[in-house]
């Protein structure tokens, strides 16, 4: 299968699922950079644009999830889980309504349009809503499969996308369960816990360190809340140390998320890669995530560095 | 209107200035000014107007309310306990870490309440996507929301007031509890929202001016939101703030002060006569 976004798979599901739900889709404006256009084409009187006022279209969510219907309501990560934090902290986590919220275009690999669409805070901001589930799926396949184990899951979901183009890490028959993490790969001496556009680099480090004879555990922190505890502390115990890879802050998100449960359950180093405490800036996506450090060749430092902490 | 329901209206009405009332004095909190000047329109949506069943608040295709003055539940609660929605009794609970009745409404606290609230200008946003819903399934069903005149300070109620017009829906009435008034005083001082029919009707809705305490006037409003076809209506209630209540009445103090145990009983003691006149 050809290299696909993540807001593609998105997308699709979205118009798989119109055949099977009482459902409606609204947008913000973004209908063909959300791709939620796929589902408009197919059943353009369930396609609600809301225009751009994104605040008002998450409290609009939660109304017609309150009469009974599904809802996925799609915008930029910055302006669904930023600019409408209020609204869906209110609207939508206080009344558990469901809501699946689906944000696409997340961290710096939106590139050239800079800090202020480079949405890093987004699971910090959702996942600290109590009921709020947050899933941030990593290829294609896992994407579309998790988009429709949304559609089933009772209560708010946020869905986190990205905009580039990327590789299948899953066979098509792959099942994935929210809050069930992925042992991607398996290792001994450290452990790479990754989530999103994140994950590929993890995969590389993991062939850059393994010629260096470094055995390094690979798991897809697909859901971010409700975290897999028992993977966490797993790979603490058997590989004791972990490095998080993550296109968002360092600060509140995967990394804080995986530090949370093994301070409190399997102490060991654990470094995060991510956006250090400072916004974006413009360019070509890929080189902007290499500027920032969000790299396989970073992720491979900091693991063993991670390795060296244990000793 | 017949002069006995009018009676029976008004009846209802003073109860729930007084249930409201009890449950802010128990509370030692919340906020009476908003709950009293909202009294009749609350009395007539619950009485009169909706669609609704006490015995089975999920039924489907029930009207639907949206309190997005979320503060003035006092009211509401008065309103649905009144309704038969839960007992009177409940009222003293309000507030309670284990009551029934949180500070704001919460839709899976309270029967009869479908739309949590109390953040201004989401609940309008709400009853939008509640409206286009029955739309979208062909459902006859209604929405009402309630709203603030300060309210209307937050720009996410001019949002969905773009939005309710865009899409057409008849099925949403507003109503705006024009009191004047909020917490930090007169409402054109703070930052005016005037005029507030011109501005409405500049969106493309149907606005309706209104006596919010005068039942014949609420009447004529409702009926003619109910019958206007292929835009939202707006009803802009004139009410008084605290209305009901004499030294509550106009004043911006009231706006969310519980009264001490003297207020309480000199408002309980003019409500009380006001029921006791109309049961002759």
């Amino acid at each position: 299968m050809a290299d696909k976004a993540t807001r593609e798979a998105y997308g699709d599901a979205l118009a798989e699922l119109g055949e099977q739900y009482d459902m409606v889709v609204l947008d913000a404006d973004l209908s063909k950079s959300t791709k939620t256009d796929t589902f408009k084409k197919k059943f353009p009187e369930r396609f609600i644009n809301c225009g751009i006022a994104e605040g008002n279209m998450m409290s609009i969510a939660a109304g017609i999830a309150a009469t009974g219907k599904l809802v996925f309501a799609s915008s930029f990560a910055m302006f669904a889980a930023g600019r409408a934090f209020e609204q869906v902290r209110n609207s939508i986590g206080y009344t558990r309504l469901p809501v699946k919220i689906g944000a696409t275009h997340a961290g710096l690999s939106v590139g050239e349009d800079g800090a202020t669409h480079q949405c890093n805070e987004d699971i910090a901001t959702m996942r600290v809503i109590p009921n709020m589930t947050v899933v941030v799926p990593a290829d294609y396949i896992s994407t579309k499969a998790l988009v429709k184990a949304a559609a089933k899951f009772d209560g708010p979901v946020y869905l986190r996308m990205g905009r580039l183009a990327v590789p299948n890490l899953y066979k098509e028959d792959a099942s994935f369960e929210i809050g069930k993490a992925v042992e991607l790969f398996p290792g001994s001496d450290a452990t790479i816990i990754a989530a999103g556009l994140m994950l590929h680099e993890a995969v590389q480090a993991r062939e850059l360190l393994a010629a260096d004879g470094i055995s390094v555990r690979i798991i897809d922190m697909h859901t971010i809340k409700p975290i897999d505890k028992e993977i966490i502390v797993k790979a603490a115990r058997e590989t004791g140390a972990i490095v998080t890879a993550e296109e968002h802050s360092v600060i509140g998100g995967l990394g804080s998320a995986v530090s949370e449960v093994v301070c409190e359950h399997m102490p060991c180093p654990v470094i995060k890669v991510g956006v250090e405490d400072r916004f974006g800036k413009s360019g070509e996506a890929r080189s902007v995530l290499k500027l920032f450090g969000l790299s396989a060749e970073n992720i491979a430092e900091k693991v063993k560095a991670a390795i060296d902490l244990k000793k | 209107m017949d002069s006995n329901r009018k009676k029976a209206l008004a009846l209802y009405a003073a109860k729930l200035r007084l249930l409201a009332l009890e449950g802010i004095y128990s509370a030692k909190s919340g906020h009476p000014g908003g709950s009293l000047s909202a009294a009749e329109i609350l009395t007539y949506l619950y009485q009169e107007e909706m669609d609704i069943d006490p015995a089975n608040p999920q039924k489907p295709d029930r009207d639907r309310f949206v309190l997005s003055k979320g503060h003035v539940c006092p009211g509401l609660y008065a309103a649905l306990a009144l309704r038969g929605f839960f007992p009177v009794d409940a009222m003293k609970t309000l507030r309670k870490p284990d009551s029934i009745l949180q500070g704001h409404p919460d839709m899976r606290s309270t029967p009869g309440v479908d739309m949590s609230s109390g953040s201004l200008g989401q609940g309008i946003s709400a009853a939008c996507g509640m409206a286009l819903s029955a739309k979208l399934s062909g459902k006859e069903s209604r929405v009402y929301a309630l709203m603030g005149d300060g309210e209307l300070q937050e720009g996410q109620c001019w949002e969905a007031f773009m939005f309710a017009a865009h899409y057409k829906l008849d099925n949403l009435c507003a109503v705006i509890d024009f009191n004047g008034l909020q917490i930090d005083g007169d409402i054109t001082k703070v930052l005016s929202p005037l005029p507030i029919d011109e501005k409405l009707r500049s969106f493309n809705w149907n606005v309706i001016l209104a006596d919010a305490h005068d039942f014949d006037s609420l009447e004529t409003a409702f009926a003619n939101a109910r019958a206007h076809k292929g835009s939202p209506s707006a009803i802009v209630a004139k009410s008084v703030k605290g209305k009901g209540v004499s030294f509550m009445e106009n004043e911006a103090g009231w706006h969310g002060n519980a009264p001490k145990q003297e207020q309480y009983e000199q408002a309980v003691a003019e409500l009380t006569a006001v029921v006791k006149a109309l049961e002759v």
